[in-house]
């Protein structure tokens, strides 16, 4: 490229970068503001937002509330997810395209179909308004990012090193748990980590499951975001966004350490 | 050898039996009760057509699916736009420099869908970052309306979906065979031509992936325009929402086979042309 379409070109990507990160970083020094209405820059330094969330049990129980919920999801849909991707990744069976259509499906059906249909069938057994209601539908909008971590680290395992294992005697079972796990165990951490955040963040389902009852974080905020954008909801944004990006980058360094377990051949 | 197959292939079929939890799971939590309440809309006491009927009349429907389809075409053309330099200059940097650049981009893609939009409303409104320092350098006499306006919509939706046609264009464009683009420009085509006639076609199985992930998301978006739009940019999740709250099952049924159908045709068209698993390429 010539000079000064380079400094355009480079220019413009700047910007772009400038969109992406902005509007989130915008939020951070607004939530220590020592003003009581959202002027920036903020007139001085005060934690005064925070001590609002931390003293207000409708802020703290829809946070342990969330967690809590979160913890579930990652527990359940770590267990059924990990199995499945070994059926899907290593097992032959008639309809596997179907099952891995059904499996995938919750990240691309709109949020909103998905959102009514639970709220349609678990009505009907009373379960709107308890946790239970979100573990179960979250475990559904969470799994697909296990089942894809999980498959992606079960490609990169090198089949002969579990044929060695059995041929030397070792049973099937033994071979899963001392050549297989260690070898996907980074795939199956960062497939967790995406199925708290999933759960941790989701909104939809919870507006339709939580009642007034199962008040999440997310679903707190709604609230409040409709009532009032106060420097409340910036504190609470300065926190999601430290935890989301602490967990995004271990997340991250679980996936590129499965890279670098990598130990079949790349086939193209 | 044949032995050791037929080991293997037994264990493949006894590691199939893995799968099954997740699927009866699914079955049960997920597909029936999205699939018993889809079926509210076709069928009352028998199999009907009535309630589709009802809805083709609904006035409102067809101009909330007009505004749908607008603000879902806006933003898909905006972010290609803006995504295609930034995986463009991704591509050519070294390997490290891309990593932590790639981790600049994925940071806001997984930043709760609330926080952005919150973070939108403070920008855009009335007495906005945005408003406050345009009248605050004299630019403007007076603040202007930017919040709940279609631009607002725009704006907030291609910020949360740009990382979706970010990441699998940069996909592509990383294993492409750049020799290509050199070996035009050796032959004498100008940067424009090598850009037109080489690298965009190379690069299109990217483009169209991130076309479709951004399109099929922008139809169901449902916090975005009902945080920062108006009351004329209601989108069809949000009238599906409304129609559930005033427990209007055949209708909001009805409309949300609309709506899955399409995202099912836009899908399928592109799974044609190019295979399911280029979707999740570079994603996530």
């Amino acid at each position: 490229m010539a000079y000064p379409w380079r400094i355009l070109f480079y220019g413009f990507v700047t910007l772009i970068f400038f969109y992406l990160l902005f509007p989130i970083l915008v939020v951070i020094p607004l939530s220590f503001s020592s003003g009581k209405y959202l002027t920036f820059p903020p007139p001085g330094f005060s934690l005064q937002w925070y001590g609002n969330f931390f003293s207000r049990t409708a802020w703290t129980g829809a946070a342990w509330l969330s967690i809590w919920v979160g913890c579930a999801v990652t527990a359940l849909s770590t267990l059924l997810g990990t199995p499945a991707a070994i059926g899907l990744v290593r097992g032959n069976f008639a309809g596997k395209k179907l099952a891995n259509a059904l499996i995938l499906s919750p990240v691309i059906a709109p949020g909103i179909i998905v959102a009514i249909g639970f709220y349609f069938a678990y009505a009907k057994y009373g379960l709107v308004g308890h946790p239970i209601a979100l573990v179960l539908g979250h475990t559904a909008l969470a799994v697909p990012f296990v089942v894809i971590n999980v498959s992606s680290a079960l490609y990169g395992v090198d089949r002969r090193l579990e044929y060695a294992a059995l041929n030397l005697g070792a049973s099937p079972w033994a071979t899963f748990w001392q050549v297989t796990l260690p070898l996907i165990r980074p795939g199956i951490f960062a497939g967790a980590v995406f199925a708290f955040i999933t759960s941790f963040d989701e909104l939809l389902v919870a507006l339709f499951l939580s009642g007034s009852t199962a008040v999440t974080l997310p679903r707190r905020m709604w609230e409040q975001i409709r009532f009032d954008i106060d420097p409340t909801l910036a504190s609470v944004s300065t926190l999601l966004i430290t935890a989301t990006t602490c967990l995004m980058i271990s997340a991250e360094l679980f996936r590129r350490r499965s890279e670098r377990l990598r130990t079949a051949p790349i086939v193209e | 050898m044949r032995e050791r197959n037929a080991v293997i292939s037994r264990m493949a079929n006894r590691q199939s039996l893995l799968a099954a939890p997740l699927i009866l799971y699914l079955l049960v939590f997920y597909a029936y009760p999205v699939l018993s309440m889809l079926q509210r809309g076709i069928y009352k006491d028998g199999w009907t057509l009535s309630v589709f009927g009802a809805l083709l009349q609904n006035a409102t429907f067809w101009k909330v699916m007009q505004i749908t389809g607008t603000i879902s075409l806006i933003v898909t053309v905006c972010s290609l736009l803006l995504a295609y330099p930034v995986a463009f200059f991704l591509s050519r940097r070294s390997k490290a420099t891309a990593n932590l650049l790639v981790i600049l981009v994925l940071i806001p893609f997984w930043t709760s869908i609330l926080v952005r939009t919150y973070a939108w409303m403070v920008l855009l409104g009335r007495r906005g970052i945005i408003n406050d320092s345009l009248t605050g350098i004299g630019l403007l006499a007076h603040p202007v309306q930017l919040l709940n306006t279609r631009f607002a919509v725009c704006v907030a939706m291609v910020h949360v979906l740009l990382p979706f046609m970010i990441l699998p264009i940069y996909a592509t464009l990383k294993s492409l065979d750049w020799r290509l683009v050199r070996a035009a420009e050796g032959l004498g085509a100008r940067p424009f031509a090598a850009f037109w006639q080489v690298l965009l076609p190379l690069s299109l199985p990217g483009i169209s992936a991130g076309c479709v992930l951004v399109f099929t998301l922008s139809i169901g978006f449902y916090i975005t325009p009902a945080l920062v739009g108006g009351p004329s940019d209601v989108m069809i999740s949000i009238l599906i929402g409304n129609e559930v709250n005033i427990l209007d099952w055949p209708q909001a049924a009805a409309m949300s086979l609309v709506l899955l159908a399409i995202v099912l045709v836009v899908f399928a068209g592109f799974t044609r042309l190019l295979g399911v698993e280029k979707i999740f390429q570079g994603q996530r």
